[in-house]
């Protein structure tokens, strides 16, 4: 009976686990796919550079040309990592939202993250234009956590339930979106500009600090969402369920919320909308490795790396030299996908 | 046909008038005293007392809307009482922690529904969390406890298949299989039977009726078809606006006035041919008219 699961239970320390046979080789695949994409990536531009010579320079190994080390390294490298890990945390903030409100069409911009840090960021370019757009991020995280309490405060009636939760988070959503499309149009043409390109969901021009000031939120909530993955596992029974298991429902359901805004808060400020990730990798693993979050959750977020990383080379490669945010394509990608699911979700 | 069993022995009242409060005995693990609970500014169950015979299985039966289901929850510490307690082995189940209750008591709410793609075995396994912690997630007890949860329930074959594309039957079969690997003693049900056809009802009364004997369980069940409540209560609670209205045997509880004062149905009853357990059949419009004409 248990032919599917592969257990964890060594014998001289007291831990065990057990997770879905598939989910090893599934993660090794994607993480060599997401590796290969990661090098192409690096290597392609106006600069070509052989993949060969990518992983040389990477390994620190001499190549024919001096060059690259400084074009890989500090021009390319920071750019991809940043796609990875927005990706990744993006997916797992999905994840966990159609986890906790039982809802597979869910994505982390029902919870307001999206329309809190949109709204926060287009404000700031707009009304204090001369604000350095280092500050943007910080705005935009502001701007999440805000609206994300907001939501989760009013959908409050004496318990949180996913159905307020949902219909709550749609209403903030669209009313941060109307006062977000305010600004824009009464907004100075240049700097609305600035604002649009942000919003479309970019990572060019990201830099190394960027990377480092991303990746401590990434590695911090991504361990916290592993932890939780049981949690993830008893909420999705539904509440009744839930309790009935002796889960403290409304304290680990706010527990992981907070991890949701928080992966999802920081990748958004620190690549605008990146669209339809966190909707589609979280199905995408269901299919790979089942519903049970233990191994569905690092898949997801596998997957959601994955997808950025080959969205922005694709945006690179397709109307060369014309460069399209990866938000457009992950967007030109998720979006039928949604159709997709919406109709075999009527069946 | 004798109807000596019309009689209510003394030991139970039938009065709707509130009744002493019940004295803690061994024999009831789970207990409410002067319980009154609700939702909101709505109260449903008012200062109600029922002590849950150990080892037996309990039906409470009532109409619609009558405070069973939420009797029921507040029995399995899903809702916060209003006044009043639930006492399980003689302490305040709102005082103790929700693992070490889910370790004695387990709850089926009523139809409940399990995410897309998850499979029995994923479903049964979530049954051992109250015995998880960060580090022990899958230990050999919850192994064993898990193959044997669904050797019981014959679903060991059907483990990896996914929930939704099972049959109904099936599909309960599951569940109930989730809650016992939760290994506890006492088993609350909220209409395990709905949407099942006969047979199946049956099937799965026949399942649980084999656990109570085997494993000395102790279920608490809300059903609706009284036939098949007298056939397989030990005790029968009739509910009737938030109260008990009457306690005991099939045979002590299921009485024509009992019907007609819980479920405003005019009835007689008779004894089931085959068990002896009593029979309600209904006196509708239709045998009122032949017998006018």
């Amino acid at each position: 009976m248990t032919k599917q699961w592969l257990i964890i239970r060594p014998k001289v320390l007291p831990i065990s686990f057990h997770l879905d046979r598939r989910v090893p080789l599934v993660l090794l695949i994607l993480t060599l796919v997401t590796l290969l994409a990661m090098i192409i990536s690096v290597g392609y531009g106006e600069y070509p550079i052989s993949p060969l010579d990518v992983v040389k320079t990477l390994l620190g190994l001499p190549t024919a040309n001096g060059d690259y080390a400084f074009i890989i390294n500090t021009l390319r490298l920071p750019r991809t990592i940043t796609a990875f890990l927005v990706g990744v945390g993006l997916a797992i903030a999905g994840t966990i939202t159609q986890g906790i409100t039982r809802n597979p069409l869910a994505a982390p911009s029902i919870i307001g993250v999206n329309a809190g840090a949109t709204l926060a960021a287009v404000t700031l370019l707009i009304l204090l234009p001369n604000t350095p757009v280092s500050l943007l991020p910080f705005a935009a995280f502001g701007g999440a956590l805000i609206v994300s309490l907001l939501i989760y405060l009013l959908a409050w009636q004496g318990g949180s339930s996913p159905v307020r939760l949902i219909l709550v988070g749609i209403g903030f959503s669209l009313i941060a979106g109307a006062l977000t499309d305010i600004m824009i149009t009464f907004g100075e043409i240049n700097t609305v500009s600035q604002a649009l390109v942000w919003l479309a969901g970019s990572v060019y021009g990201r830099s190394w600090s960027q990377v480092f000031s991303l990746i401590p939120w990434i590695i911090i909530f991504s361990a916290i969402a592993l932890l939780l993955t049981r949690e993830l596992n008893t909420l999705n029974l539904g509440d009744e369920v839930a309790r009935g298991l002796g889960s403290q429902v409304e304290w680990q359901r706010g527990l992981l919320l907070l991890t949701a805004v928080a992966l999802a808060g920081s990748s958004v400020a620190t690549a605008g909308a990146v669209g339809f990730v966190g909707l589609m990798s979280p199905h995408l693993g269901r299919q790979l490795v089942g519903a049970s979050h233990e191994g569905l959750l690092p898949v997801s977020a596998m997957l959601g790396g994955m997808l950025v990383v080959i969205a922005d080379l694709l945006g690179r490669v397709l109307f060369a030299p014309l460069e399209l945010p990866c938000g457009i394509i992950t967007a030109a990608i998720g979006a039928p996908y949604f159709v997709y699911l919406l109709i075999s979700q009527r069946k | 046909m004798n109807r000596s069993k019309n009689n209510i022995s003394s030991s139970f009242s039938v009065s709707s008038s509130p009744r002493p409060p019940v004295s803690p005995s061994p024999s009831h693990r789970l207990e409410a005293k002067q319980l009154t609970l609700g939702y909101d500014s709505t109260t449903i169950v008012r200062n109600l007392n029922l002590g849950i015979p150990t080892g037996k299985t309990t039906v409470l039966v009532g109409a619609n809307g009558c405070g069973k289901s939420t009797l029921l929850r507040g029995l399995a510490k899903l809702l916060k009482p209003k006044s009043g307690n639930v006492y399980l082995d003689g302490k305040d189940i709102s005082k103790l922690k929700a693992k070490t209750v889910a370790r004695k008591l387990g709850m089926l709410p009523q139809s409940p529904t399990a995410p897309e793609g998850l499979t029995v075995k994923d479903l049964v396994a979530m049954g051992r969390y109250p015995y998880q912690s960060w580090i022990q997630q899958w230990s050999k007890e919850d192994e064993l406890k898990v193959a044997e949860a669904l050797e019981i329930t014959t679903m060991t074959e059907l483990a990896d298949r996914a929930l939704d594309s099972l049959s109904g039957g099936q599909r309960q079969r599951a569940w109930i299989a989730m809650v016992l690997a939760q290994d506890t003693d006492i088993l609350l049900l909220d209409e395990p039977t709905t949407f099942l056809d006969l047979s199946h009802q049956v099937e799965l009364l026949d399942l649980l009726d084999e656990l109570q004997e085997t494993k000395q369980k102790t279920i608490v069940m809300i059903l609706h078809d009284l036939n098949l409540s007298c056939r397989y209560a030990d005790y029968l609670v009739a509910v009737q606006q938030g109260k008990v209205y009457a306690t005991g045997t099939p045979e002590q509880v299921m009485t024509e006035e009992t019907v007609r004062d819980v479920f405003n149905l005019e009835c007689r009853i008779v004894s089931d041919p085959l068990a002896n357990t009593p029979m309600c059949i209904p006196i509708g419009r239709k045998v009122t008219k032949r017998q006018e004409d």
